[in-house]
């Protein structure tokens, strides 16, 4: 029986298994071979916070989720139209995403009396009928991989590692997905281990040619490629996006830039990833502290450098004295926090967008800094380069607010024409006879940058409050008031520098969407499909959110209600309702997931139909 | 190159208590840098909070008045971007040892070519009197009216701990040792730890009184010199021998010193002598005074540059482009 072929818009497919298993690697290779045959990819990897949890137990399952599609796509799914079940763990843990009618490939050596308990099965799930609404396919992963590397004489272990390729062989096979750029990445992937590039291909080819002559499946599926801008592309994740900007950036700077960080969950990849790009100039220190790596870099400022510091939410809150020393000393330098669910240890690999208060409001005293915030893996490098050229133009700390989502997510990345990319070559005052090494620029209010090393401007500065003409300490009452407006109107300034706000959708009608941060896609997607459906809904959303853009003013008060939808308590909702005083509505999720597009569409439908218009003032 | 004394001073009026032992400590550092051959516009002067934290201000350099205990953190970020810089640290018990702990652990241990001057006076003089990690036990303070019941640090002894590369200890009225301490510390390639015992004449006079003072100076400390006998007195008549693992006193004839007195040896690789001497304290043994430890050792700069070098030959074909394009890139087509 010669399977019937079906075209498909897109697929949606999650690996899930212990973390021992090679979800990841599996879901990521998948990710590329999908990239490279021409389609849009989106992915969600969904890992657990400690590092190999006991085999075989819920806590354990780790997961890889990826979407390719023939046409532009924005998230990595709701629904799943597969699930790979490496064992009865990742398949309870999982299997309420999976679509009703959908495939599941389950590991059937895995599901085992021993294997079934420790996932809390009392019955197996292939037999009591809980399967019964989808299209399962039970194989013998494990035993068809030791079988088909059985010439090699690999210890047990390593030919069972193998077996998540069995699974991407199938896996490939079903989604017409050619074999030769992985066979081609084992190749380079294990040079060192000749024995494991051979066993493994043997793995992903057997999966292939299994998933053929057992004649499991019925039908088979093929994906066209998608129309995507021309031009050349590469993969790329949140994390890789902000240590390349950093690494561009001292290419571009021609100045020291100082990358410093403290290991954290999910921001420790940027440092590592940082290490590759030491020979375009890029310094990299690994500091004992979150406190030590801010302080650094603003040593590295007040010498002329650039710098960086990346951290999550607990590191956020100790960076925050620090903060205030760059701030109120005028020096440049950039705060990335990927945000994380917290409070406090919270849930370190899931993702949330709750630091923005602690971004706006976190130091003590009157100290606005600037935030921006990437809404996409590849947007990433670009606000980077943004935040360090406003951190330049304007002698300041910015912070840009990014998330585990975008941390580890994945999409194909178009590579960026380098004369595009900003101007980030940085000028010190020299003159000698210039009055005061602290005279403002008279558009952005931003003191001129006079650094050691520059005769006759030798100066001291600090955390004390300052004269605003002379630079001397001074705690007078006046001079205080002046200077405290004087920090804030320069933060202000930086409105300037917002050129546009993207519109999707009318100027006005019934709703607008806003929305910040990671949750671009799913949002972009529902308000795609409610505009298709012809309801008047449109959606901003915002990459600067201090100071807010000048754009936003005449642009809120154009509709029946504002929705603004968060993975938080409604942190962006408090600013606008106090700036604007609309009464907008909060659409927040707070379980350490993303959004689903399904929800988005819903609760904006709802809107559409129940509000009256508001009036304003 | 050589300045005139005055042109160190800054146009800030010095505003210290009077009598204060930091006054003392400017006017050594303003008369020694002329000595130097280091332009002012290369020098920073990076300090924390407290009475020690107000130091850069009084100088015609480059200074910055930074966050409590963080001075080497800001100071290690500076030396990274700008290794040529010369770069000073003005820190306190309090801003060193207490908040600020850790940041000296890890300079020390990294061997930045810095200097680092704590000032020592056992107290916590800006915030009014509080104890400080190196108050002695039993002290009685504004947060302590019953006495501390913490021991002590040592800052000698922790700096040694930390494997720093040069340790030193001054006085503060003791202008000309303190002048040989800070040549030699300027001199050394690598972090050169120096506690100047400073008198806070309002919240803790008289701490080094019992020893320090002129008159029982010499009775009651030891200045060690590399490759000299360990010995004191108003006469050199008292020297410091080992008893077994313990350094003792003893007198003598100072025309016949006994042959086992000890030989100061401040290049020793690993600090087992400075770490003896540095528990010597008063009133059982003379309290030490000079450079109790001084070697190189390569310093963070040094294989920061070296590392470098390495990466770039390691990737010598890392351009701007090529960073961009790592990985898999494929072309898609109009």
């Amino acid at each position: 029986m010669t399977p019937t072929t079906v075209q498909r818009h897109a697929v949606v497919i999650r690996f899930a298994g212990d973390s021992g298993d090679g979800m990841q690697v599996t879901g990521a290779q998948l990710t590329n071979v999908s990239a490279i045959f021409g389609n849009d990819v989106q992915t969600f990897p969904d890992f657990p916070a400690e590092i190999r949890a006991p085999a075989g137990t819920l806590p354990g399952v780790s997961g890889f989720q990826l979407c390719f599609s023939d046409h532009d796509i924005h998230t990595a799914g709701d629904a799943l139209d597969v699930l790979v079940a490496m064992n009865p763990a990742a398949l309870r843990v999982n299997l309420a995403d999976l679509a009703t009618g959908s495939i599941l490939l389950l590991n059937s050596d895995n599901f085992q009396a021993k294997e079934l308990s420790k996932a809390k099965y009392t019955t197996d799930p292939r037999e009591d009928g809980s399967l019964s609404g989808y299209q399962v396919f039970s194989i013998p992963m494990t035993e068809l991989t030791l079988k088909a590397v059985e010439a090699l004489k690999l210890s047990h272990s390593q030919a069972k590692k193998c077996k998540n390729m069995l699974a991407l062989g199938i896996v490939c096979w079903l989604f017409s997905r050619p074999l030769e750029s992985t066979l081609e990445w084992l190749a380079q992937k294990y040079i060192k281990y000749p024995e494991m590039i051979q066993a493994n291909q043997l793995a992903l080819k057997a999966g292939y040619n299994f998933a053929i002559t057992a004649e499991f499946f019925a039908q088979r599926y093929e994906v066209p490629k998608a129309q995507l801008t021309p031009g050349t592309y590469r993969q790329i994740t949140g994390n890789e996006a902000i240590a390349l900007a950093a690494g561009v950036a001292a290419s571009l700077s021609k100045r020291p830039v100082l990358l410093a960080g403290y290991p954290i969950t999910p921001a420790s990849s940027i440092l590592q990833s940082a290490t590759k790009y030491a020979a375009l100039g890029l310094e990299t220190f690994q500091a004992e502290d979150e406190i030590a790596a801010i302080c650094a870099v603003v040593g590295a400022a007040f010498g002329g450098g650039l710098g960086i510091t990346c951290t999550s939410g607990p590191g956020f809150d100790l960076k925050t004295e620090g903060l205030g020393l760059a701030a109120m000393t005028e020096l440049p330098m950039v705060l990335v926090d990927v945000q994380r669910a917290g409070p406090s240890t919270g849930m370190p690999t899931k993702s949330e967008q709750s630091d923005l208060a602690a971004a706006l409001y976190g130091r003590h005293g009157e100290c606005p800094i600037p935030i921006l915030a990437p809404a996409t893996p590849g947007e990433c490098f670009y606000i980077m380069l943004e935040a360090l050229r406003i951190a330049c133009k304007y002698m300041t700390p910015v912070i840009v607010l990014s998330d585990a989502y975008l941390s580890s997510s994945a999409e194909p990345w178009r590579l960026p024409d380098i004369n595009t990319l900003p101007d980030l070559t940085l000028s010190f005052c020299t003159d000698p006879n210039a009055l005061n090494p602290l005279q403002r620029d008279a558009n952005t209010l931003a003191r001129p940058w006079a650094i050691p090393g520059t005769p006759g401007l030798e100066h001291r500065l600090g955390g004390l409050e300052k004269n605003v003409k002379t630079g001397d300490i001074s705690y007078d009452p006046a001079n205080h008031e002046a200077m405290v407006h004087l920090r804030a109107e320069k933060i202000q300034r930086i409105t300037a520098e917002i050129t546009d706000l993207e519109l999707i959708g009318a100027a006005t009608g019934d709703v607008l969407v806003i929305g910040w941060g990671s949750t671009y896609g799913a949002i972009l997607t529902a308000v795609q499909n409610l505009q298709d459906e012809g309801l008047a809904v449109s959606f901003v959303h915002l990459r600067h959110l201090l100071p807010l853009p000048k754009q936003l003013d005449a642009l809120i008060t154009q509709f029946k209600t504002v929705i603004i939808a968060e993975l938080n308590l409604g942190q962006l909702n408090a600013v606008l309702r106090a700036k604007y005083l609309i009464d907008t509505v909060a659409y927040n999720k707070i379980t350490g997931k993303p959004f689903l597009v399904s929800e988005l569409e819903t609760e904006i439908r709802k809107l559409v139909v129940a509000r009256e218009k508001i009036n304003v003032p | 190159m050589s300045h005139e004394k005055q042109s160190f001073a800054s146009d800030q009026e010095v505003r210290w208590c009077p009598g204060c032992g930091d006054y003392a400590i400017l006017n050594a550092v303003q008369k020694f840098l002329p000595e130097l051959d280091i332009p002012r516009e290369n020098m920073v002067f990076i300090s924390g909070i407290g009475c020690s934290g107000r130091f850069p201000y009084y100088l015609n350099t480059y200074g910055f008045h930074t966050i409590h205990g963080r001075a080497p953190a800001v100071a290690t970020g500076l030396k990274i971007a700008r290794p040529e810089l010369s770069v000073w640290i003005v820190t306190g018990d309090g801003d060193g040892l207490s908040i600020g702990g850790n940041h000296l652990l890890h300079i020390l241990r990294r061997n930045l070519d810095v200097t680092i001057l704590l000032f020592n006076n056992r107290i916590y003089g800006l915030t009014k009197g509080q104890y400080s990690p190196t108050s002695e036990i039993g002290k009685v303070t504004t947060t302590s009216p019953l006495g501390t019941v913490d021991q002590p640090l040592d800052p000698i002894r922790i700096a040694l701990a930390a494997g720093a590369t040069f340790v030193a200890r001054a006085l503060d009225v003791d202008v000309k040792g303190l002048q040989q301490v800070l040549r030699a510390a300027n001199a050394h390639r690598g972090t050169s730890f120096v506690e100047i015992y400073q008198n806070c004449n309002i919240f803790n006079d008289g701490a080094f009184a019992a020893f320090g003072e002129k008159a029982v100076r010499a009775e009651r400390t030891v200045w060690l010199e590399h490759g000299k006998p360990i010995q004191f007195g108003k006469n050199g008549e008292k020297g410091i021998r080992l008893k077994g693992w313990q350094p003792e006193v003893v007198e003598f004839d100072p025309a016949t010193p006994p042959s086992d007195l000890l030989i100061h040896d401040s290049y020793q690789e690993t600090p087992i002598l400075a770490e003896i001497l540095s528990q010597m304290v008063y009133p059982q043994l003379p309290v030490p005074f000079g450079i109790l430890r001084a070697v190189r050792r390569p310093t963070f700069e040094e294989l920061h540059a070296e590392q470098h070098q390495k990466a770039k030959t390691k990737h010598p074909q890392l351009n701007l482009m090529a960073a961009l394009q790592q990985g898999q890139t494929w072309e898609v087509k109009a």
